[in-house]
């Protein structure tokens, strides 16, 4: 069930005008604060008019302003999770869960709660909840309305690292488990890389790029939207190893990464995110180095931007990685498109929170 | 107790009721008149908001003799409500529950309007996505959440017309049995000699009943505070 959408809106002088499709599975809306993302989400959920446009989900028509058509919000079949939960203060969790009336059978509103890690709160009221249980039951409910697409704005830019880190694996649950398609919008690249199954970049209220999240990642062309420090490539790769030192050992298109121990059975499908600040660029195979990845690349684009620094896209096997060195080094090095050299990565670099299920 | 008369009974008796009614007729329009202040924007807001508060800035008898036009058997209201459904207002207790309900109706509204304020309408659109048609995010979102509100107004709002004096002696006038209600009962007690007994009486049961309301709103105040502060 695909989402289309092109709209038009003007709030005051912001002109917000994204045109994209969002298959099945994740699409992740990304871009800076106040590039018109939660509008966007909301102009699909009804909360939002929209000056003109098309919105359809599947074959069904939830707006066109040529046609005169607005559906209520009530009649959208949306789910909605905000970034702040709202939960209803004086119903109970289980309350707050049998809320939406339309289809979920008690049966349904079991499993859910099993798969979120919320039956045990039934009971309780929102107020004793912490912000990751909060946002757990907002994501229930929502479900539970047996929606024909998720909406998700932010729905972790309110909690700590810790709370993130708790909820990303039941996202992963729920892109696995649940056949609904989901637009999520976020300005965290590590849930971009944990997250997305298509990507759409949007910048002043429109669409610049959408895609395949690792071509999108690995593009030196969008690194200035995605913030030069947060910038990185995400690869597909595979558990091959477990060392008894502690070591794990990734197979990926173009070799292996040596990764600190991650707690997932041999065979697994993963994807990882590495920063391109944390990779380094040697002409020569490096000797006697502590880093424990060195992969043999090609340097498939270079990027100068307006500073001291430049992005290297360097392709390792099917798979491309992104760079940041400085303008001087990549001058000593006399780094060239279509060069070969290796890229140098501490084991260390790659954090827990950026590996997730693919 | 002995000290009090047939009579003064009557007007604890009769002074419940007309607040009663008083409190219990104004409310839907009370809740109304708050939600239109609180979320409406339209054409003559400022106007109804006047019209809501003017009894609370007039001087009572003004609003009693303004009544007495308006509701009065030649007023142009009263009179149509006297031949067309045989209504009669002034000198009756049910004048006295029209002037009680109009000078209590300010309090009823700028309670029920604050909660209505504190509603979050996110969690409304939040109710409209899971599914909910308007009428029934009202009736289980808006009206649970101002629930306390409302019951604290109308706590006000019926204190405020066991008190009511001015406009009602100037409307309805002093007549026992029928519009006599325990402030103008009192009033009538300090006229006569050796009245002040049973008006002291009355003063007791007064002040007894306001306690009694002003610590249930007060503790309605708190409730809605708290919801807030979850919301």
């Amino acid at each position: 069930m695909d989402l289309e959408i092109d709209i038009a809106h003007r709030l005051g002088h912001f002109e917000l005008g994204p045109a994209f499709s969002a298959p099945s599975g994740v699409t992740v809306l990304f871009g800076r604060s106040g590039s018109g993302k939660t509008s966007v989400v909301n102009a699909v959920a009804g909360l939002l008019r929209p000056d003109t446009g098309r919105i359809t989900v599947g074959d069904r028509v939830l707006f066109d302003s040529a046609r005169g058509i607005d559906v209520p919000v009530h009649r959208r079949r949306v789910g909605y999770v905000f970034q702040e939960g709202r939960l209803f203060p004086h119903l109970t969790v289980g309350g707050n869960l049998a809320y939406a009336r339309r289809g979920a059978s008690a049966a349904a509103r079991g499993r859910v709660a099993e798969m979120l890690g919320i039956a045990h709160l039934m009971d309780r009221r929102p107020r004793g909840l912490s912000g990751g249980e909060a946002q757990r039951v907002a994501i229930g409910r929502a479900l539970l309305s047996e929606p024909d697409i998720l909406l998700m704005d932010e729905p972790l830019a309110a909690l700590d690292a810790a709370r993130r880190a708790e909820i990303l694996p039941y996202l992963e649950r729920l892109r696995a488990e649940t056949g609904v398609p989901i637009l999520y919008v976020t300005h965290a690249l590590a849930e971009v890389a944990r997250l997305a199954s298509h990507l759409v970049v949007m910048e002043a209220g429109q669409v610049v790029r959408a895609g395949p999240p690792e071509d999108l990642m690995a593009d030196p062309g969008l690194v200035h939207l995605m913030g030069l420090r947060e910038a990185g490539a995400v690869l597909p790769a595979r558990v091959a190893a477990h060392a008894e030192d502690g070591v794990t050992e990734l197979s990926i298109s173009g070799g292996r990464l040596y990764l600190p121990r991650i707690d997932a059975a041999e065979g697994t499908p993963l994807r990882v995110r590495i920063l391109a600040q944390d990779v380094m660029i040697a002409t020569e195979r490096p000797a006697r180095i502590s880093a424990l990845n060195v992969l043999p690349v090609t340097v498939a684009a270079l990027r100068y931007g307006g500073g001291p620094g430049v992005t290297a896209q360097l392709r390792a096997g099917d798979d491309m990685l992104l760079a940041r060195v400085t303008r001087r080094s990549a001058e000593a090095l006399r780094l060239a498109e279509g060069m070969s050299c290796y890229a140098v990565l501490k084991s260390v670099a790659v954090a827990p929170a950026d590996i997730g299920a693919r | 107790m002995e000290a009090l008369g047939p009579e003064a009974w009557q007007a604890v008796a009769l002074s419940l009721r007309v607040s009663l009614v008083a409190t219990l007729a104004s409310l839907p329009l009370g809740l109304l008149a708050a939600i239109a202040l609180a979320r409406g924007r339209f054409p003559g807001r400022g106007l109804l908001n006047g019209l809501v508060h003017l009894p609370l800035v007039l001087p009572p008898v003004v609003t009693g003799y303004l009544l007495l036009m308006t509701f009065g058997r030649q007023g142009p209201v009263g009179a149509w409500l006297h031949d067309w459904f045989g209504i009669t207002l002034a000198f009756r207790w049910t004048g006295a529950a029209l002037a009680a309900a109009i000078m209590a109706f300010p309090l009823l509204v700028r309670a029920i309007r604050l909660a209505v304020e504190a509603v979050d309408p996110r969690l409304e659109s939040a109710a409209a996505t899971l599914g909910a048609s308007r009428v029934r995010v009202f009736l289980t979102i808006t009206l649970p959440l101002i629930a306390p509100g409302i019951v604290a107004g109308a706590v006000l709002a019926f204190a405020k017309a066991m008190g009511e004096f001015g406009a009602t002696i100037t409307f309805v006038s002093n007549i026992p049995g029928e519009t006599q209600t325990v402030p103008s009962a009192i009033y009538a007690f300090l006229q006569v000699p050796g009245g002040e007994r049973a008006a002291l009486v009355l003063v007791a049961i007064s002040i007894a009943i306001a306690m009694a309301a002003l610590a249930v709103s007060e503790w309605l105040g708190a409730r809605v505070a708290a919801r807030i502060r979850e919301g």
